[in-house]
């Protein structure tokens, strides 16, 4: 339908929306800050298990520049490997439960019949569950590893991912734009990608972008309850655990995951809103 | 014959929203579906183009039964009818633009490629009176009156023989729908297809259909054609319809005898017993409350009724006993 030229231009016409908005552009910095940190910061940085005995607990200064924890690594260092966990822990997490739970809340929500109360029921049950306490359980069950912190976030926010996908598709599929579909003589596969998935898009969205900060945190506490990366990785919840110990001595060396993990979470905040509004074609121009 | 519903049932749960209901269009025919809202008359036109599945009864289109026909095999028969929606703004997938929405059908039937698609849009949304540049806008850059001329122009572009318009005005502004409505009249002379046009204002239909039909609680009661109907109702209920319509003359107005039914539809939950007509009709005595009326027509002129008191030399008055 699109001819050659209309999907470029409606590219560009997506991306003078995100533009021209300064929120959104905040988020997108943050974000890239975030993954240029992630990608590049371990490669200029030095060993973040190198220890410098003559400067623990150290201050910031120009051989350190956040300073050294209570064993003498270069905080700088940690926090830039440490983005790699939290990017990894925030963002493959979100995208497991969006990749497993999205398919499942649209074939739950399109089809009802028998799946979508047995589906609905295990989601009431694993709901009950406060999400950490879910992630914690999993982790367990997993045990330690980075690879463990994924699957536990991923799993703990699954049953929030289908519950929102499967509502918004109850309210899609009455619409008489699907029924105008089935009357087209589309076929469901059709009607599911080009109809329902684009229209429920936005509350999904918003809930991803909700999830990463989320699960960058859950990633803390799991590492602080030892069930998530083990020392000497550095992560940022790591970090922080750490750090709580020499609050008096050594503030900076809380500060620095603190301060990232807040930036990190408000520029993913930031970015999903201003997705949210740029593809949905009736938020002004 | 284009469509031939016979004995449609349809309830919903308990509800029965259509309870035994037959009705033809022929070649070419606009009937107009009329009742008021619960009666049933949306139901009818989504049975059709089995976007609900009947509880019971046949549907015919073309002579052939698609009330069992599989999914996959209903798809082809989806070129020869098509339907128009009430709301015009839930009915225009928010995400596609317009080019996009009215060549749907031709890209889901694979009836052109892009470029032929790309042509017919235009010359559909020519057809329909939007000017091309409403191609790339999305349904929310349109008012009423024009995405309810971009449903038209979808539901036409495979010139469907039949046409199921289910309140294709009644969500515009008095002054937009007259516009739509002779622009329907004008495609459908110009196109040739069928239609059914459900309303739950006679007035619409007037000058449009060929035939009327009227429905109660899921049920016809009158039938005939467009003039007749006008002129000569035989059911009470449909005189009441009739005179609740205004006239545009105001002596003739105010000469007009009225009639006011009393109370609500009665709840399709649990129809009345005997003619489902009797809790609300000035002329219903006992054998009405008991007798469930067959629509007969007595004079065999066309014009059936489903009313004990129309027979071959006498038709109801029901404005004669205020």
């Amino acid at each position: 339908m699109t001819d050659a030229i209309a999907v470029p231009l409606r590219r560009a016409r997506m991306w003078r929306r995100f533009r021209r908005r300064p929120m959104p552009m905040t988020g997108l910095v943050l974000v890239a800050g975030f993954l240029l940190l992630a990608l590049v910061g371990p490669l200029v940085t030095g060993d973040p298990a190198q220890q410098d005995y003559l400067a623990t607990l150290a201050p910031p200064s120009a051989a350190h520049p956040m300073g050294t924890d209570d064993l003498g690594r270069d905080a700088f260092a940690r926090i830039a490997h440490g983005a790699q966990v939290s990017l990894q822990a925030g963002v493959l997490s979100t995208a497991l439960a969006m990749a497993v739970g999205i398919p499942i809340g649209l074939v739950a929500g399109f089809y009802r019949r028998w799946l979508d109360p047995i589906v609905m029921r295990l989601v009431d049950v694993t709901l009950a569950f406060p999400f950490l306490v879910f992630a914690v359980g999993l982790a367990a069950i997993i045990g330690p590893s980075l690879k463990g912190v994924v699957l536990a976030l991923g799993f703990a926010q699954l049953p929030a991912v289908i519950r929102i996908t499967r509502g918004e598709v109850l309210a899609i599929r009455e619409m008489d734009y699907v029924a105008a579909a089935v009357a087209d003589g589309a076929g469901d596969a059709h009607i599911i990608f080009r109809y329902v998935l684009p229209n429920c898009a936005s509350p999904l969205i918003v809930q991803a972008t909700v999830a990463i900060p989320t699960a960058i945190i859950g990633e803390s506490t799991l590492s602080f309850l030892g069930l998530g990366v083990q020392p000497p990785t550095p992560s940022w919840g790591v970090m922080l655990t750490t750090a709580q110990q020499y609050l008096g001595d050594a503030p900076w060396l809380a500060i620095w995951p603190g301060v990232m993990i807040a930036l990190a979470t408000l520029g993913f905040n930031l970015l999903g809103d201003g997705l949210r509004d740029v593809l949905d074609p009736r938020s002004g121009p | 014959m284009i469509l031939k519903i016979d004995n449609l049932v349809k309830h919903y749960g308990p509800v029965r929203a259509v309870d035994g209901l037959s009705l033809e269009i022929g070649e070419g025919e606009v009937l107009g579906l009329v009742g008021e809202s619960g009666s049933g008359k949306s139901t009818v036109g989504k049975c059709v183009l089995r976007l609900t599945e009947p509880t019971s009864g046949t549907i015919e289109l073309g002579g052939r039964d698609i009330t069992h026909l599989s999914r996959r095999a209903l798809r082809p028969l989806r070129r020869d009818v098509h339907m128009v929606f009430q709301d015009p703004y839930s009915s225009l997938n928010p995400r596609f633009t317009i080019e996009r929405i009215v060549g749907e059908p031709l890209l889901r039937h694979k009836v052109a490629d892009r470029r032929e698609t790309s042509r017919r849009v235009s010359e559909m949304l020519e057809k329909v009176g939007l000017r091309q540049e409403m191609r790339s806008r999305f349904p929310h850059e349109l008012s009423g009156g024009q995405r309810q001329r971009v449903g038209l122009a979808r539901a036409l572009i495979l010139e469907p023989k039949l046409v199921v318009a289910d309140e294709p005005v009644s969500a515009l502004d008095v002054s937009v729908q007259a516009s739509v409505l002779n622009l329907i009249t004008d495609l459908q002379k110009d196109m040739g297809f069928s239609c059914l046009f459900i309303t739950h204002d006679l007035s619409v239909v007037e000058f449009l259909a060929d035939r009327i039909a009227v429905m109660y609680l899921g049920r016809i009661v009158e039938s005939g054609p467009t003039e007749e109907i006008f002129a000569g109702p035989r059911h009470p209920y449909t005189q009441a319809l009739l005179s609740a319509a205004p006239v545009a003359d105001p002596v003739r107005q105010r000469e007009r005898r009225r009639i006011v039914l009393g109370g609500d539809v009665p709840s399709p939950l649990d129809p009345p017993s005997g003619c489902r007509f009797h809790t609300r009709c000035p002329l219903a005595y006992d054998e009405c409350r008991s007798v469930e009326p067959a629509l007969h027509d007595p004079r065999g002129n066309g014009h059936p009724a489903a009313c004990h008191l129309v027979t071959a030399d006498r038709v109801p008055d029901a404005a004669a006993t205020r």
